[in-house]
């Protein structure tokens, strides 16, 4: 009984950050400590409603499902409800996002203390912890719409926090612009189902879909619709916005670009799983865009030197990787990576936030070095969030990168299981290049940091230990709990391979051993390597030239045809009633003449007006008779 | 309360104002602003109580007036609101209000602007609430001639001069007047043959069946009259320049209330009495809306003066209004009213914003500007919620609007809708450019004497702010009410919808 009233109630979980934004917006502004303070309890009651909500959902054996909503926007052909779909996937999300968003607060005291924007900073995490619990509970595509723009300019926001800068405003202006491209397909997406189905209703849609058989018109709307998730979730060729996010307050990047946000994306595919499953081709490409995107930003990632860029990239590559899993048909699987990602990706960041925060924004990893004795939590804690993003058993990644790398090998996507496994030892070598250079190396710069304040350790602590348990609830020790709950009708289970396990244990550990040889133990001269193959370097270092490319289309295509719109606007439209004008009023300044008020010219004017109505005339005559 | 004759109070009360300001001294400023603040106070007051106790489940005409005028004619003094044009009544009294604060430190002549700025708005509002053609063209001429002499006297000379704007304006707004005025007598002759007597009750004529050629030749003169208000492409040249030119109160009714008479006589006019017209004429509206929306946005891009880039904008997005209206069904239609209520909030607080900046720094070009957000953040909030709303953001009731037409449009036409619906990204281009140019970016210190909003200022950001944000959260305040209105309009004219899903 009480259990059926949490769901009931679960409205309150995106409502209390929301008010919380309200509150801080309208009134608390003035007061930092206390707009903090209302920030954090109202995620806090959100995280503990949602630990209610998902007991109740997994109290069941197949998952209790609950749907609510209630009118928004309605008119006769075309109903937006603000709903309510809580299922085991949507607990899960609800968690990993209150979650981490409660830690993240909770290390912000630490690492925005004494900067002036406080107030605002809160609202806005506030404001964005609303959208996306907002997002995730979603029943219907018009909310989810909604929610989707919101949390993007939360994003903004949060990019831009720190204006002053001409590298967050512009950063922040990408990111916006960019999404609204892949929102642009997104749209487009949502209309064609309003209007071949006529309802936005997840429910309803799948009903009518099963029912329809033109997979053309399904092909192209999942295509349209994935338009949304290229930009969201950063894919190629729309990810150019999130390595420049990094621009926003370390932990913004932990939460928003790295755990939470760019995992709508992902959330969206899996969401609407039943009418991407319908189209074969739109699997496909699902598939092709993510393994190239894991693929192209792992190898950015090996030469980056910034921090944050490298762990932006890895971001990039593992959300690559999630969207690969939804295209070989591996739903299941892409979820459980979303939240085991979430997790030691977050704790990445905040630990690199932490290392920031302790050597004064210095954010090059060669201007680092032996931070591990002076920062033993924080080296430590990242570490353990590194061997987790590596894929090293028993840790969660492990579990939930195998998972797939077996969908992808045993749905007979060879091309991409290879592929896969070569992005598994990319990312434990860059990663442990990382930490060698920045934790370990031998560079002396590191010497005056200092470990951050237990507020902020704390935080990385906790992610630590569910970076290393999280993933048993999806690995054959727990009987795949999570693969029981988060699936959809006609999922194939693939049965866990040891073979594969151990392949890909193998490869990561490679990645490591690769990278302390070369950038602890300096068996290999990495600056000669750098040196010999600067071309390849100096493509990846600059990201493939991809940036500036966008730069030249929008300098030439978009301000250029802006530049002759403007001029035909200008001269032609303009011209031509100015010429009027012109025209009108040396009409009259010639015509004034004949107003002469002399009798005689007048006398003119009419015999001349006679003289010609009687040749009218006679003509008429002539041809009436003729 | 039902006795008292609310729509006629609404309108006149802002006469009856000017009239006061008429009989005070020119030096008794104060009172002045008082009277003209208080008078558009009532006026919206009465407004929101109209648009509060209007009864959404009847439907309908009400607070009908009607007072036999001209018996020969067939002109009546006839009063009643719907839900097509209470959202606009009520818009018209938000800017209004707004408006009179904007202009809070006019000068020189305080006295004549706020008599010719309650003039003007009586004279928007008159054309929302008759129900009689006759009247609805007699209080869209009333604006013509306040609106000419505030630019000329009070404008500004940018690109273009004042008097170049003034007379771009007002006489681009003659000539579409000339067209309608032609249309309205063709109208009425041939409904007198037709009926057996004189009528120039909207409801009466458009139970008219008009002959279908008559209905295009008619339904083109308006839409051409109608089109060049609304800023249609290619007649829209008068838009940007006249914004530039005119005072800010003015730029504000302008774009946010007084174009949209042309969006409003297309439905309630040309729509509604010529149907068979309406459709006919459709496609060619359509093809020249995506002029609006994708070309004006382009030239957006390239623009530096501030009021140039809401200039064009508000000729982009009307765009969206004229294919929401062209598109013809249900959806579409009541898009294009939430979009006209959507525009008038959002451009009003741009323009007042704009304003505001101007009149401190004494220029509105971008370059100019950088940091602003550091001196001045709640213009900055304006700044923003203005720019959020024009690109569309949903929690915004722009979003409610550019949505619905785009739903509505798409069921019509599937390629143009397309087209159209790049304009998102275009917009959102030129808006966080412009607005991070202005606002974020390193602190500027030849700004810093700047104030930031204080006190009466602080005004149009409220209440314009607030209606943006509650019309965006909770649409169905508003949106139930257009779509009682036009589902009326469009049960009354029938089977005449082209391609529509039902």
């Amino acid at each position: 009984m009480i259990l059926q009233n949490v769901l009931e109630n679960a409205w309150i979980i995106p409502f209390l950050p929301f008010l919380a934004f309200a509150l801080i917006g309208l009134i608390f502004h003035r007061w930092p400590k206390f707009s903090t303070a209302v920030s954090i309890l109202s995620i806090a009651a959100s995280f503990v409603f949602s630990v209610m909500v998902a007991m109740t959902v997994f109290s069941t054996a197949e998952g209790t499902v609950y749907e609510a909503g209630t009118r928004w926007l309605s008119m006769p052909g075309l109903q937006v409800d603000m709903g309510l779909l809580i299922d085991p996937l949507t607990a899960v999300m609800l968690l990993v996002v209150t979650t981490i968003a409660l830690l993240v607060q909770i290390y912000s005291i630490g690492y925005m203390h004494g900067d002036p924007g406080i107030a605002s900073y809160y609202a806005y995490q506030s404001l964005f912890a609303g959208s996306m619990l907002g997002l995730v509970v979603s029943n219907n595509f018009g909310q989810i719409f909604v929610f989707w723009e919101l949390v993007g300019i939360c994003s903004y926001f949060l990019i831009g926090f720190w204006f002053g800068r001409n590298s967050a405003k512009e950063a922040a202006k990408k990111a916006f612009i960019t999404n609204r491209v892949g929102d642009f397909g997104f749209l487009l997406g949502i209309l064609f189902l309003q209007i071949i189905f006529g309802t936005l209703n997840f429910n309803g849609l799948a009903v009518e879909i099963a029912n329809y058989t033109n997979t053309g018109v399904l092909s192209m709307i999942s295509i349209l619709l994935f338009f949304g998730p290229i930009g969201k979730s950063a894919q190629f060729p729309l990810h150019v916005w999130l390595p420049d996010a990094m621009e926003g307050p370390t932990p913004v990047s932990a939460l928003i670009h790295a755990a939470t946000m760019v995992a709508a994306g992902v959330y969206l595919i899996a969401r609407a799983i039943f009418i991407f499953n319908t189209s074969a081709e739109a699997l496909m490409v699902i598939a092709v865009v993510g393994g190239f995107t894991a693929l192209f930003a792992a190898t950015i990632a090996i030469v980056q030197n910034d921090i944050k860029r490298i762990l932006a990239f890895s971001t990039l590559s593992q959300l690559g990787y999630m969207v690969m899993a939804m295209g070989v048909g591996v739903m299941t699987a892409g979820m459980f990576h979303l939240m085991t990602h979430a997790f030691f990706k977050s704790l990445l960041f905040l630990g690199a936030g932490s290392v920031i925060h302790a050597m004064h924004d210095e954010q090059d990893i060669w201007k680092m070095g032996n931070l591990s004795k002076k920062m033993p939590i924080t080296t430590w804690t990242f570490v353990i969030g590194a061997l987790a993003l590596s894929g090293i058993p028993p840790l969660s990644g492990f579990w939930s990168k195998d998972e797939i790398l077996l969908g992808a090998f045993a749905s007979g996507h060879m091309g991409l299981y290879v592929l896969g496994s070569f992005v598994a030892f990319l990312t434990a070598f860059y990663m442990f290049r990382l930490i060698f250079v920045a934790f370990f190396g031998s560079n002396t710069a590191g010497e005056h940091a200092h470990e951050s304040p237990s507020v902020m350790t704390w935080p990385l602590i906790i992610l630590a230990v569910i970076s290393v348990f999280a993933g048993f609830v999806g690995s054959p020790l727990m009987n795949n709990a999570f693969g029981h709950y988060i699936t959809y009708v006609g999922a194939q289970h693939h049965e866990a391979s040891v073979s594969i396990m151990i392949v890909s244990a193998i490869i990561a550990l490679a990645g490591i051993v690769l990278a302390y040889l070369v950038y602890q133990r300096k068996l290999v001269d990495y600056e000669a390597v750098k040196e010999r193959f600067s071309g390849v370097y100096n493509l990846l270092y600059n990201k493939y030239y991809i940036d500036e490319f966008y730069a030249l289309l929008i300098k030439y295509f978009v301000d250029g045809t802006a530049k002759v719109m403007e001029w035909f606007d200008l001269h032609v439209i303009n011209g031509i009633v100015n010429g009027i004008a012109i025209f009108t009023g040396r009409a009259g300044t010639a015509l004034k003449y004949t107003e002469n008020g002399q009798v005689q010219t007048y006398a003119l004017y009419m015999f001349a007006g006679i003289v010609v109505l009687l040749i009218s005339a006679l003509c008429a005559v002539f041809t009436a008779i003729a | 309360m039902n006795n008292l004759p609310l729509l006629s109070l609404t309108l006149f009360i802002p006469i009856i104002g000017a009239i006061f300001i008429m009989a005070l001294p020119k030096d008794q400023e104060k009172a002045i602003k008082y009277i003209a603040a208080g008078s558009t106070f009532i006026s919206l007051v009465l407004s929101l109580i109209v648009f509060i106790t209007y009864d959404r489940s009847a439907g309908g005409m009400q607070f009908i007036e009607n007072i036999p005028w001209v018996a020969d004619l067939g002109v009546s003094y006839a009063l009643g609101v719907d839900g097509i044009s209470l959202p606009l009544l009520l818009l018209t009294n938000l800017i209004g209000f707004s408006g009179v604060y904007a202009s809070w430190n006019i000068s020189p002549r305080g006295k004549e602007f706020f008599a010719l700025l309650l003039i003007l708005i009586t004279g928007v509002m008159g054309t929302f609430v008759t129900t009689d053609l006759f009247i609805f063209f007699m209080f869209y001429e009333v604006v013509v001639i306040p609106i000419y002499l505030m630019v000329i006297m009070w404008g500004s000379t940018k690109r273009v001069t004042k008097e170049y704007a003034g007379m771009k304006l007002t006489i681009y707004l003659l000539i579409g007047s000339a067209f309608l005025l032609v249309g309205l007598i063709a109208l009425f002759v041939t409904a007198k043959g037709l009926l057996g007597f004189p009528s120039m009750d909207i409801m009466t004529l458009a139970g008219v069946e008009f002959p279908v050629g008559f209905q295009i030749f008619v339904y083109a003169l308006m839409a051409f009259g109608f089109g060049t208000l609304l800023s249609m492409f290619p007649f829209h040249g008068w838009s940007p320049d006249g914004y530039a030119g005119a005072p800010t109160a003015v730029s504000m009714i302008h774009a946010g209330v007084l174009k949209k008479i042309g969006g409003y006589g297309l439905i309630r006019i040309g729509l509604f009495i010529l149907p068979a017209g309406a459709k006919y004429i459709a496609p060619i509206i359509v093809i020249l809306a995506l002029g609006n929306v994708v070309y004006a946005a382009f030239i957006c891009l390239s623009q530096k003066d501030l009021k140039y880039i809401v200039g064009y904008s508000s000729v982009s997005h009307m765009g969206y209004v004229l294919i929401g209206i062209a598109a013809l069904n249900v959806i579409s239609i009541n898009g294009a009213i939430m979009m006209m209520f959507a525009h008038g909030v959002m451009a009003a607080l741009f323009f007042a914003m704009i304003g505001n900046l101007y009149e401190k720094s004494h220029t509105r070009n971008v370059d100019d500007f950088g940091g602003l957000a550091h001196q001045m953040p709640r213009l900055a909030t304006g700044f923003m919620l203005a720019g959020l709303a024009s690109l569309g953001l949903p929690g915004t009731v722009n979003f409610i609007g550019e949505f619905t037409i785009f739903v509505g449009a798409f069921s019509t036409f599937k390629v143009i809708a397309i087209i159209a619906i790049t304009g998102i990204i275009l917009t959102a281009v030129y808006i966080l450019r412009t607005l991070g140019d202005v606002l974020f970016g390193p602190r500027k210190e030849e700004w810093d004497h700047l104030q930031d909003l204080k006190g009466p200022e602080l005004v149009p950001l409220i209440v314009l702010g607030a209606a943006i944000l509650i019309g965006g959260i909770l649409p169905f305040t508003v949106m139930d009410l257009i779509n009682s209105g036009v589902g009326e309009l469009l049960a009354h004219i029938g089977s005449i919808q082209i391609g529509g899903i039902f």
